[in-house]
C-alpha cells in the first residue's frame, strides 16, 4: 500500500513537470525562434510574456469543437487520443535521479525499474504511429491521409535506425535497463564519448521521429494544409500539438540519459561526500533538467536553421544511409570489444 | 537494485491508469465547454476552399506498402539484436562470428532490395 | 492478486478477438487486435516472459498491425464494391462451423487434464536468459532464420515491384 502511494505521487509529479514544461515548450519555441530572427516574440501576456502558454491553453479549451461530417466518428475522437496517451505513458521507464531518503524509506525516482527498459520505450514509439494513421484516416479528407500515410512511413523508417544504434550501447552496458545504462556514466565517462557516431544517429532518428525540421514534411503549411491534422480543432488539435512538444521532451530525455550521461556530472562524488544524499540527489535531479532544456533549445534551433527535407531525401537518408551507418557502428563495437579491448 | 519479477511492472499499470483518465476526461469534458453551431459548409471537409470532390479513398503507390513490408523485415532483425548484445561478453568470440554471418545475410537481401530500386522514391 | 490480473486479461482479449471477427469496418478490426495484442503481452508479462511480451508489442502490435492498416488503407475498400455472397455461401458456412464445433467437443470429451509442467527456472524469460540459451544451443536455427528473412525480402520485392513496361502508372503516386 506505502509502495502504490509512493509511486503514485511520483507520477502526478512527473506528469504535472512533463505537462508544464510541453506547455512552456511552446512559449520558449516563439520566443528562441524570436531571437534567431532578430525580433521580440510574445511579451504581451504577463511580463515577458511568461503567461503565454496559459492564454493558448484557454483560447484552445474555449473554441468550438466539430466533428465533419464526413468523418468517422469514433475514429476521430481516438487518432488524438492515442498521439497522447503513448507522449504520456514513455516517461515511466526513465531514472530521474537516484533516490531520496524521507521519512525512514528510500524512494527511488524512478516509476518503474523494468529490465527491458529500452525496449518499452521503443515499444511505445512504435505505437504512437497509429495516433497519426487513424487520426489522418478518420478525416476522411485527401490531404489528411497523404499527410498521414507519409508522416508514417517517414517514422516507421527512422525506427529501425534508432533501434540498430541503441544497440552498440546495450552492448557495453550488458543491460537494456535504463537506471544502470545511468548509473555507469559515472561522473565524466559520459557514452557520447564512447559512441559519438550512434549519438549522432540517434539525434537525426529523434528528429525524424518527433516530425521536427528539418523532417517536418508531414505538417508544413506549404504542401499540405495541415497535414494529418488539417480537420481537427478545439482540445483534439491542442492534443495532437502537445503530444508533439511531449515527444520532444522524452526525445531529449532520452539524449540526456543514453548519451549524455543522465544526472551524472563531474565532480559528483566529491558533492556526495560533503553535502550527503539527499542533496546529491535533488542537484542531479537539477542537472538533467538543465541537459534536457539545453537539448529542446537544440531541437528549436535546429528548426530555424536548416531547410526542410524533400521526401525522397529523407527516405533516401533513413534507409539508404543511416540503417548501414548503425550496423557498421555496432560491428565496428562488438569487434573492438571482442578482439582489441580484452 | 534491479527487480526481475513481473511486480516491476505494477507502477506501469497504475501510470496507465491516471494517463487514460487524463485522456479520457479532457476528451468528454473539454468539448462541452465551446459554443456550439450548425452550418453545412462549415462541417464540409476543408480543400483550400473548394468544394470537396469525391471520396478521400483514392489508390495510393505501392512503395508505401514495400516501407512497410521491409520495416517488419528489418524490425525482427533489430530484435534479434537485442538478446545478443545483452549477453555481448559472455558469448564472446564465437557469438560475436555468429551475428557477423547474421548481418551479412541480411546486408545480401539489402543490397538485392536497393539494385531491384524498391526503395526509390521519384521526385 | 494475479488470478484476478489473469481473469481480466482473458475476458478482454476474448471479448476483443470476438469483436475483432464481428466488426463491420476493418480499420475497426485492426484496432481491436491491437487491444488483443496488449492483453496477451500482459499475460506474458504475469508469466515474466518480459522480453517476448515486449518483443510481442513491437512486432506484433507495431510493425505488422501498422502493415495491415498500410493494406487496407491502400485497398480502398467501400460498401458498395463488397460483394453480396449468396444464400448457399453462407449456408455452407455454417455447417463448416458446426462441424468443427462438433470435433472440438469430441476430441476434448474424453481428454484428461495433465499435471503441467513446472517452470524449471522462473526467471528463464528475461533477456539475458534467452539471449545465452539462443546463442549457445540454438545457433544454427538462429542462422537458418536469417536465409528465411532473405527470402522474404526477394518475395516482398518481387510482388511489389512493378514492370513500369507492362503497367502504366496512373495512381497518385507521393
Amino acid at each position: 500500500m506505502d509502495l502504490i502511494l509512493e509511486k503514485s505521487i511520483l507520477i502526478i509529479v512527473i506528469f504535472s513537470i512533463t505537462l508544464v514544461i510541453a506547455m512552456y515548450s511552446t512559449y520558449m519555441e516563439r520566443k528562441v525562434a524570436a531571437f534567431l530572427q532578430d525580433r521580440i516574440g510574445p511579451d504581451r501576456a504577463g511580463p515577458f510574456g511568461i503567461l503565454q502558454p496559459l492564454a493558448d491553453g484557454g483560447k484552445m479549451f474555449f473554441k468550438e469543437d466539430f466533428i465533419p461530417a464526413k468523418s468517422e466518428r469514433w475514429l476521430f475522437i481516438l487518432g488524438p487520443g492515442i498521439a497522447m496517451l503513448t507522449a504520456l505513458m514513455t516517461s515511466a521507464v526513465i531514472p530521474w535521479g537516484t533516490s531520496i531518503e524521507m521519512f525512514g524509506r528510500n524512494i527511488s525516482l524512478q516509476v518503474a525499474d523494468i529490465n527491458i527498459g529500452i525496449l518499452y520505450v521503443m515499444g511505445f514509439l512504435s505505437i504512437g504511429v497509429y495516433g497519426i494513421m487513424v487520426g489522418g484516416w478518420a478525416s476522411n479528407n485527401k490531404y489528411s491521409l497523404m499527410g498521414a500515410i507519409r508522416a508514417s512511413s517517414q517514422m516507421i523508417s527512422y525506427e529501425l535506425a534508432m533501434g540498430l544504434s541503441i544497440i552498440a550501447i546495450v552492448m557495453m552496458n550488458e543491460s537494456l535497463s535504463l537506471s544502470v545504462i545511468a548509473e555507469k556514466q559515472d561522473s565524466w565517462h559520459w557514452n557520447v564519448l564512447y559512441q559519438p557516431l550512434g549519438f549522432l544517429i540517434f539525434i537525426v532518428c529523434a528528429f525524424a521521429e518527433t516530425n521536427r525540421a528539418p523532417f517536418d514534411l508531414a505538417e508544413c503549411d506549404s504542401e499540405l494544409i495541415g497535414g494529418y491534422h488539417t480537420e481537427y480543432s478545439s482540445m483534439k488539435l491542442g492534443f495532437y500539438l502537445f503530444a508533439e512538444y511531449i515527444n520532444m521532451f522524452i526525445s531529449a530525455t532520452m539524449i540526456s540519459t543514453l548519451y549524455f550521461g543522465s544526472y551524472n556530472f563531474p565532480g559528483m562524488h566529491w558533492v556526495g561526500d560533503h553535502l550527503g544524499h539527499n542533496w546529491l540527489a535533488i542537484i542531479e535531479v537539477a542537472v538533467l533538467f538543465s541537459k534536457i532544456i539545453f537539448f529542446i533549445f537544440f531541437f528549436m534551433w535546429v528548426r530555424w536553421t536548416l531547410p526542410r527535407f524533400r521526401y525522397d531525401q529523407l527516405m533516401h537518408l533513413g534507409w539508404k544511409v543511416l540503417i548501414p551507418l548503425a550496423i557498421i557502428n555496432m560491428l565496428i563495437t562488438g569487434g573492438w570489444m571482442t578482439y582489441v579491448w580484452k | 537494485m534491479l527487480d526481475s519479477s513481473s511486480s516491476s511492472y505494477m507502477p506501469i499499470v497504475l501510470q496507465s491508469i491516471v494517463a487514460l483518465g487524463f485522456v479520457g476526461l479532457v476528451l468528454v469534458l473539454v468539448p462541452m465547454l465551446g459554443p456550439k453551431s450548425k452550418g453545412s459548409t462549415k462541417t464540409d471537409n476543408f480543400e483550400c476552399g473548394i468544394e470537396a470532390q469525391g471520396d478521400a479513398r483514392v489508390k495510393f503507390s505501392v512503395k508505401y506498402f514495400l516501407t512497410a513490408i521491409l520495416f517488419v523485415l528489418f524490425d525482427v532483425e533489430v530484435i534479434f539484436f537485442y538478446p545478443y548484445a545483452v549477453n555481448f561478453k559472455s558469448l564472446g568470440s564465437p557469438g560475436f562470428l555468429a551475428v557477423v554471418m547474421f548481418v551479412a545475410f541480411f546486408l545480401i537481401g539489402f543490397f538485392y532490395v536497393l539494385k531491384k530500386g524498391a526503395l526509390e522514391w521519384e521526385k | 492478486m494475479s488470478e484476478y490480473l489473469f481473469y481480466f486479461l482473458a475476458f478482454v482479449s476474448i471479448f476483443a478477438a470476438l469483436l475483432v471477427v464481428t466488426a463491420k469496418n476493418p480499420i475497426h478490426s485492426v484496432l481491436f487486435l491491437i487491444v488483443t495484442f496488449f492483453a496477451i503481452a500482459g499475460q506474458y508479462i504475469i508469466l515474466n516472459a518480459q522480453f517476448l511480451a515486449i518483443v510481442h508489442i513491437i512486432v506484433y502490435a507495431g510493425a505488422i498491425m501498422v502493415l495491415f492498416l498500410f493494406v487496407l488503407m491502400l485497398l480502398n475498400l467501400n460498401k458498395e464494391s463488397e460483394p453480396v455472397k449468396s444464400y448457399l455461401m453462407k449456408g455452407i458456412g455454417v455447417l463448416a462451423g458446426c462441424l468443427l464445433a462438433l470435433v472440438m467437443v469430441a476430441a476434448l470429451h474424453k481428454s484428461t487434464m495433465s499435471p503441467a509442467l513446472g517452470n524449471p527456472n522462473e526467471d528463464i524469460g528475461l533477456v539475458g536468459n534467452l539471449g545465452k540459451v539462443l546463442f549457445k544451443e540454438y545457433v544454427v536455427p538462429f542462422e537458418v532464420s536469417s536465409l528465411l528473412f532473405l527470402s522474404a525480402m526477394i518475395g516482398a520485392v518481387m510482388l511489389g515491384k512493378r514492370d513500369p513496361k507492362i503497367e502504366p502508372v496512373n495512381e497518385i503516386t507521393n
